[in-house]
């Protein structure tokens, strides 16, 4: 008698794995970038920050 | 019409069933061109470096950082579109999307992403026209030259050379806010520059562009043809070179060095339309696309010099 188990869908492998977690380090880097990039530029821009000459 | 009929349309999903990416950041990172991105940096950061007036520090980082991911996003954005050709061409066979290493909706995605990133991010923190000149920029690379000037006509890269130039003048509206005549000849400079170029490259590698279906002008007028323009766009070139200086924008040592470099390209160019009895001109042509790339670094270090030398010694 076969046992009705749920579908597993999509099993990564181990590469798949660790590649996927280079890639979450990546963007979470590249976010953090982002971040702090907005941040300094807001310190240096101080009161101006709204103004942006065309 | 595209040319490009018979070859797998790379672009459209494979399957029914995506498999799980097996990409690395690397290939991420493969996917902005990070060699044409160099070029790109250093030609906006002159541009932006000897327009007037004064920037801070962190404001030009952030331009010249938008301005290279801007352009990596229309590379990425042309990978996307051309894995096509990419897959037939021993120079590009193993580029993330044809060795199957990205899949192309992720490459789509990732370029927009950036694209719209980089856009919005020059407009909100250095100016809005800098920013409205990067949109058009990665618009016209991704668009007017990939999807449709590349596949349709043989001035494909004489037009195309105007995605490629615009990074001095973004550069300088980064700083400035406005356009002046100076940017522009930085911007002519590198649009006759593009030419002979990509043109002497393309005289050894015709066959694989005609496999791909790509209508180079080797491919479309052949290779005499191609040698006449390389030396007639050369000769438009070496006198343009010399407009910063004669405009007075850059000085004597400006001006010394783009005559040697021109008279350099010249003589190259006129060995590809002229090689000697018993020489073909591929060798020619690869001598010259490889001048060519040190030609225009000199043109614009040279000027980048001479302004920091300007600054230090008045």
């Amino acid at each position: 008698m076969t046992e009705n188990r749920p579908d597993p869908g999509i099993v990564l492998t181990p590469e798949q794995k660790r590649r996927r977690r280079a890639r979450s380090i990546a963007i979470a880097l590249a976010l953090g970038a982002l971040v702090i990039l907005f941040y300094v530029v807001t310190l240096v821009k101080g009161p101006g920050v709204l103004n942006r000459p065309m | 019409m595209s040319l490009v009929s018979e070859v797998q349309d790379l672009r459209a999903p494979a399957g029914s069933h995506a498999e799980p990416s097996l990409a690395t950041p690397g290939d991420y990172f493969a996917l902005l061109k990070p060699r044409v991105m160099s070029l790109v940096v250093f030609t906006a950061f002159v541009g932006l470096v000897v327009a007037p007036g004064h920037i801070h520090p962190v404001i030009g980082f952030t331009a010249i950082l938008c301005i290279a991911i801007g352009a990596g996003a229309a590379g990425a954005l042309n990978m996307w579109y051309d894995a096509d050709i990419d897959a037939v061409m021993a120079r590009t066979v193993k580029r993330p999307i044809p060795a199957g290493r990205v899949q192309p909706g992720e490459a789509l995605a990732f370029g927009i992403l950036l694209a719209v990133l980089s856009v919005v991010t020059l407009g909100l923190l250095v100016n809005h026209l800098a920013a409205a000149l990067l949109a058009f920029t990665i618009f016209f690379y991704a668009v007017i030259y990939t999807m449709w000037l590349k596949r349709w006509t043989s001035q494909n890269i004489v037009i195309g050379g105007a995605a490629g130039a615009f990074p001095p003048i973004i550069g300088w509206v980064a700083k400035t806010g406005s356009l002046d005549l100076e940017p522009i000849l930085l911007f002519l400079i590198i649009f006759f520059w593009t030419p002979p170029h990509f043109w002497a490259l393309a005289l050894s590698r015709a066959q694989e562009y005609a496999r791909a279906g790509v209508p180079m002008l080797p491919v479309t007028a052949g290779e005499a043809a191609t040698r006449r323009q390389i030396l007639f766009y050369t000769v438009l070139l070496a006198p343009l070179g010399l407009t910063p200086w004669l405009f007075g924008s850059a000085g004597l040592a400006y001006g010394l060095t783009a005559i040697a470099g021109g008279v350099m390209m010249l003589w190259l160019a006129f060995r590809v339309w002229y090689p000697g009895a018993g020489k073909t001109s591929l060798a020619a042509g690869k001598r010259l696309f490889g001048y060519s790339i040190v030609y225009l670094f000199v043109l614009f270090a040279a000027l980048l010099a001479e302004h920091g030398a300007r600054a230090m010694f008045g």
